[in-house]
């Protein structure tokens, strides 16, 4: 059985609660982060999905020191990593913490590797810096990691710089020297928008059985709902530096609640209707993080706001055990709903 | 010149190579990089025919030599009964203003020092020579038309966020009313719920202008919403064109089918019953493909073609072959029969 249909009873490994990451830049104050909670549990895949500038990236990377402070401020009442709070961590224990307990994949393999070192010998080096391993026997298990990950002639890519692979072989070398520590959490960053549609399916079938594998938890960031549907177990839905709405993947996309949410699922273009119709749009855009709305910052495109919702920043509300969202009138609704039918 | 068919556009058998990097006096490379293998399609007034494909498998090369930015190794172009492939520089520029091309990223295809309403009246002013009044009625008008607010006018490009800058791009496209507008990935770069209204404004603005697109695009849910018929590409060659309900329904060649169950679905439900048609291994690099058929290296049905039809895929290419009405498949499974 998945861990798609049990994991809100699981402890949380990785537990984020308030966190805020603002940029001091000439031009002003970016509030790239606006105070964001959430969990992962032990493998689990969470989806972070949001559009360019809603501060997904920034808030996975702030919480492991890979956002550079300053110009960055970082501050959030915790972020505890299965009872280590990486917030109160300085820079020399974070970076212990990365490779080790958090693995990364990124977008860009090619930006993360380094181009004058071969692969083998940079994932040789994450299995001897954090697992205390030295000299053959790593470089043994970095050759098993390239295999693991599906490449089948191993001992060449290992002897290969970055630059002579192709990017689906970049990004599984990448995906091997992210896991060759060990973590307990992977986050892997939009790490198949550069591919090829039919080289996304491998790379997404291999990140989950290797989850599967290791029982690591996922942290997966991506602007694509139709990614993210085949992989997450929840979705985090973000917009203006907040997650305006949290659920189960079957809810996220079966009874999305928020204006934000339904917009965006309606506006994919969908392979499967059967007579197609002019693709409904979302006005406007979104809004200049130097510049937010004071109250909710969907409120200038939203379809269903109030009067409150342009001065009032909407509190969250649960709708189920593992299903919550930010919106003030939706969360009305939905109580007029309950109520008629309690009566 | 000869007048051809009732066509707007016309591609006949068009190569278009490139020389290897290091190639030259004292290179003894010899793979030249075919990027467009025997390409043949037509395309009618008002017509949109989506061009798909993965990366490196020739689409924007093959938009490119249509607007006659890259030159042909060999067949030929004819745009409204004129041949392209055979006209000098100076012909080309003439029929040019005809074709005109949407880019991808908008931004770096617009001059940043250019205030917005300086980008569109471009156009009008060095091709038309409009001045005064009558040039800022026209540019008024067509910011109307690609529905920009008159205020971003005088917004620099990176000023407007990417959907404005991409119908600012459209507008200067527009300018000399062409008859067909090559879009090369025009809503890639731009976020989900920005990529729906300028698809919807590209299919407003095809019903109003009767313009032809040629839209090339790797999303395919993309190309289906706005697609009349679609070509699959694959190694610079065709594999298999139809209508575009005929693609999304009944597609036939290995590879479409395959391309196909690779998209993802915004659906868990779908997700976890739809496996996809796996397909191993990436595209072969086009200066070394394969001898026979170009999909062999990753194709699922090689055996069944082997075993049953005797056909040797790694050996025999495949023709484009008509299988009904309008859709014609390059695979052996079909040629035999």
């Amino acid at each position: 059985m998945s861990t798609r249909h049990h994991s809100a009873e699981k402890a949380a490994l990785l537990e984020v609660r308030g966190l805020h990451v603002e940029f001091l830049t000439p031009e002003g104050l970016v509030h790239a982060v606006n105070g964001v909670d959430f969990d992962v549990a032990r493998g689990e895949s969470l989806a972070i999905v949001g559009e360019s500038g809603s501060g997904k990236t920034v808030a996975a990377m702030a919480l492991v020191g890979l956002v550079p402070s300053p110009p960055a401020r970082i501050r959030g009442e915790r972020a505890v990593l299965n009872g280590l709070n990486l917030l109160a961590l300085d820079d020399r224990k974070l970076s212990e913490v990365r490779g080790s307990r958090i693995g990364f994949v990124f977008q860009d393999p090619l930006s993360a590797l380094n181009p004058v070192l071969t692969i083998g010998r940079q994932i040789s080096e994450v299995i001897e810096r954090h697992l205390n391993i030295k000299g053959g026997e790593a470089k043994k298990r970095a050759v098993d990691w390239l295999v693991r990950v599906g490449i089948a002639d191993s001992q060449d890519v290992a002897d290969s710089f970055p630059l002579q692979l192709s990017g689906g072989m970049r990004q599984r070398a990448m995906i091997a020297m992210a896991l060759a520590g060990e973590p307990e959490l992977l986050i892997a960053d939009e790490p198949t928008t550069a591919l090829d549609v039919t080289v996304q399916a491998q790379i997404v079938d291999l990140m989950l059985q290797l989850r599967d594998d290791l029982g690591m938890a996922l942290v997966w960031i991506s602007h694509d709902l139709g990614v993210v549907a085949g992989l997450a177990d929840r979705v985090a839905v973000m917009y203006a530096g907040r997650i305006v709405e949290s659920a189960s993947a079957q809810d996220l996309y079966g009874r999305p609640v928020h204006p934000y949410t339904r917009g965006l699922i309606s506006s994919v273009p969908d392979l499967r209707a059967e007579r197609l119709s002019r693709l409904a749009t979302i006005p406007g855009g979104t809004p200049d993080p130097m510049a937010l709305p004071p109250g909710c910052a969907y409120f200038p495109r939203c379809g269903i706001s109030e009067h409150e919702c342009e001065a009032r920043v909407p509190v969250t509300t649960s709708i189920s055990s593992s299903h919550w969202i930010a919106c003030t009138p939706a969360a009305k609704e939905i109580e007029v709903a309950e109520r008629q039918g309690d009566e | 010149m000869n007048k051809r068919g009732t066509a707007l556009l016309e591609v006949s058998d068009l190569k278009v190579q490139f020389a290897p990097r290091g190639s030259g006096l004292w290179s003894n490379s010899k793979g030249v990089v075919r990027a467009v293998d025997g390409v043949s399609l037509t395309l009618q007034r008002g017509e949109t025919l989506g061009l798909v494909g993965e990366s490196g498998c020739g689409k924007s090369t093959l938009g490119r030599a249509v607007l006659g930015l890259v030159g042909a190794a060999s067949g030929s172009v004819w745009f409204d009964g004129h041949e392209i492939t055979a006209m000098s520089n100076r012909e080309v520029r003439r029929i040019r203003p005809r074709i005109q091309l949407v880019f991808q990223d908008a931004g770096a295809a617009l001059n940043p020092r250019w205030r917005a309403r300086d980008l569109v009246a471009e156009p009008f002013k060095i091709h038309l020579r409009l001045e005064g009044v009558v040039l800022q009625q026209r540019v008024d008008a067509m910011f109307e038309t690609v529905g920009l607010d008159l205020a971003l006018g005088k917004r620099f490009p990176r000023e407007l966020s990417g959907g404005q800058r991409q119908r600012v791009g459209i507008a200067r496209a527009l300018a000399l009313e062409p008859d067909l507008l090559v879009c090369d990935e025009p809503t890639s770069a731009l976020d989900l719920s920005i990529q729906a209204q300028i698809i919807n404004l590209l299919q407003d603005l095809q019903d109003q202008l009767r313009l032809s697109y040629l839209f090339i695009a790797h999303d395919l849910g993309v190309v289906r919403q706005i697609s009349d018929r679609v070509a699959v590409m694959y190694l610079g060659k065709i594999v298999e064109m139809a209508t575009r309900d005929r693609i999304f329904e009944e597609a036939r060649h290995p590879y479409t089918q395959s391309l196909l169950s690779a998209v993802p679905v915004a659906d868990p439900e779908h997700a976890s019953t739809h496996g996809w048609k796996g397909m191993s291994g990436e595209v072969p690099s086009p200066s070394s493909p394969p001898r026979g058929c170009n999909f062999c290296t990753r194709c699922g049905s090689k055996g069944e073609v082997e075993n049953r039809l005797n056909i040797d895929c790694d050996m025999t290419e495949p023709e484009l072959i008509s299988v009904g009405d309008l859709h014609e498949v390059s695979c052996h499974l079909f040629s035999a029969n």
